[in-house]
């Protein structure tokens, strides 16, 4: 092989990569959509995929990769659909193509819809919460099964006997490629965001496992939701997601310290924050509250934009926070935003009010088994002094905790309350 | 068209004969409704109260439904339906969905050789 034969190599395994992460949704929709079978497109676009690594490594990488990969994936699937005519007449097309559309050149500005109809199908309600999140980053993300299921903690096979039984499900039950009408959009969209938000949280949080796994499933889902605002501009909530997401990844390096330990926000250093993520976040904000449609993530955005611009935790502008929070309990009645919102009660009228309306939670049973709830009773105990109460709601905490840099902050926190609690005889 | 059968749940026993007239009347309007979103009913029953039922498994034979629940079968339609996404609209305006609830399962069709 000659030097030239190398570097033409390299180029196209470089261009190949590259449009593995930028044009896969692109490929794979337009693909679904002649093929009318999930599988059957997963294929084709592999195979394109492939024979990209042979051609542009021969012929150069082309001007529009995407558009490449798109026609060969394609044409392959219109090869297998000729062969296999039983295979046709078993399995109507979800949308009939047109002969001549599956042989024009795609042009990625202007059918952006393919790409929203692998999202809104990927996210079907029909299908469970954690086959949505696997079918997304495989379908539309591209990730390998293997990936997805390090980054879930599950074995390999386990993931992909997932996947498999949601594609057939697609297929058996009809679940429709289609983006939904304006009627029931709302609701399929909110379906759409949870599941962006769930693999954002998944890699922001690091319930436990590998972190380098985790970090890439806060940047897909980063990805994800800036594809989703551009092929929906005027959708407030994939707005306020973006912004959330953001505004919450901002503080991503400030959130464990050089020794590993969680740092809480109180502690976290503010001037390292990224002001751009900070910015880009903010201007989301003020377009979508200036549309007047707010719902859960515009507010929860707007929440993570109080504390990143404030310049430290005690000058939190805590007032507007609550009244966030309330806000939120409205369009969202949960019992994890009623925890949330108990943290900006103990700012604005002390730990005590905040006690009261953690007990109810307790009462309510809905938090049972969620380490939060006692780890933020611990920390108003903590606050209020009463440090033997104090301690025990750590130790609660940590029954139920699993990530090891959240376990180390409650072991900590949990030696402070036992020795100020030993400090004072009256307690004891 | 698919085809998908509609299982319709409601609070034991689920006897017809104790319906309210109002559901009585939204289940009058039930048919035009389908028609309306694009589905057709093939056929579609109600059955008696699910204290008439029994259950055989093995040679073991019993009073009650076969699964002792809160909700029992309490009738069931076929429906021609587009997709999915029609047959669930479909099926979430049965007023059954109201203090019980509809199971939506594709039929079977043999694959063909």
């Amino acid at each position: 092989m000659s030097g030239g034969d190398d570097g033409g190599t390299i180029a196209a395994e470089y261009a190949v990569a590259d449009a593995h992460r930028r044009e896969w949704a692109f490929v794979l929709a337009a693909t679904a959509r002649i093929a009318g079978d999930l599988d059957l497109a997963e294929e084709c676009v592999q195979d394109a995929y492939l024979a990209a690594l042979v051609a542009w490594a021969r012929d150069g990488v082309p001007h529009r990769p995407g558009a490449w990969l798109t026609a060969t994936a394609k044409r392959k699937a219109l090869d297998v659909l000729r062969r296999e005519k039983v295979f046709r007449s078993k399995m109507p097309l979800l949308v009939e193509p047109a002969e001549e559309e599956v042989l024009q050149v795609p042009d990625e500005d202007a059918v952006p819809d393919d790409r929203l109809r692998l999202v809104f199908t990927c996210c079907h309600p029909a299908l469970a919460r954690e086959a949505q999140v696997a079918l997304t980053l495989r379908l539309v993300c591209g990730v390998s099964t293997g990936d997805i299921a390090r980054a879930f903690l599950v074995s390999e096979a386990t993931m992909a006997a997932r996947v498999t039984r949601a594609k057939k499900k697609i297929a058996a039950a009809r679940i429709p490629y289609r983006v939904p009408e304006a009627a029931e959009l709302p609701e399929r969209l909110d379906s759409v965001l949870t599941v962006i938000h769930l693999l954002f949280t998944t890699g922001h949080t690091a319930p436990s496992g590998s972190d380098l796994v985790r970090a890439d499933l806060a940047d897909r889902a980063l990805h994800l939701t800036r594809m989703l605002l551009a092929l929906m501009p005027d959708e407030p909530e994939v707005r306020g997601l973006l912004a959330l997401l953001l505004l919450t990844d901002a503080r991503r390096a400030t959130r464990i310290d050089v020794e590993g330990r969680l740092l809480v926000l109180a502690e976290q250093d503010r001037s390292a924050w990224d002001r751009t993520a900070i910015a880009e976040g903010n201007r989301l904000l003020v377009g979508a509250f200036r549309t007047g449609r707010v719902g859960r993530y515009a507010l929860q955005g707007a929440i993570a934009s109080l504390h990143a611009v404030a310049a430290s935790y005690a000058t939190t502008d805590w007032r507007q926070v609550l009244g966030l929070y309330d806000e939120l309990l409205k369009v969202w009645p949960s019992p994890v935003v009623a925890l949330n919102r108990a943290v900006a009660v103990s700012m604005v009228r002390g730990p005590a009010a905040a006690l009261d309306e953690i007990e109810i939670l307790e009462q309510g049973g809905r938090l049972a088994g969620y380490h939060y709830l006692p780890a933020v009773r611990a920390d108003l105990l903590r606050r209020l002094g009463r440090h033997h109460e104090s301690a025990a709601a750590y130790r609660a905490a940590l029954d139920l905790a699993d990530n090891e840099a959240e376990r180390r902050f409650l072991v900590a926190r949990l030696a402070e309350a036992v020795d100020s609690g030993s400090g004072r005889s009256s307690e004891g | 068209m698919p085809q998908y059968a509609i299982l319709i749940y409601s609070p034991a026993p689920a006897d017809p004969m104790d319906l309210t007239p109002d559901y009585v009347e939204l289940l009058e309007r039930y048919p035009a409704q389908v028609e309306e979103l694009g589905g057709r009913a093939v056929t579609g029953f109600a059955l008696q109260s699910s204290t008439t039922a029994t259950s055989v498994r093995g040679d073991v034979i019993t009073d009650g439904p076969f699964i002792e629940a809160k909700e029992v079968i309490a009738g069931f339609m076929i429906l021609e339906a587009p997709d999915l996404d029609i047959a669930l609209q479909i099926a979430r305006l049965n007023p059954a969905t109201r203090d019980g609830g509809a199971e939506v399962r594709p039929l079977f069709v043999p694959p063909m050789e």
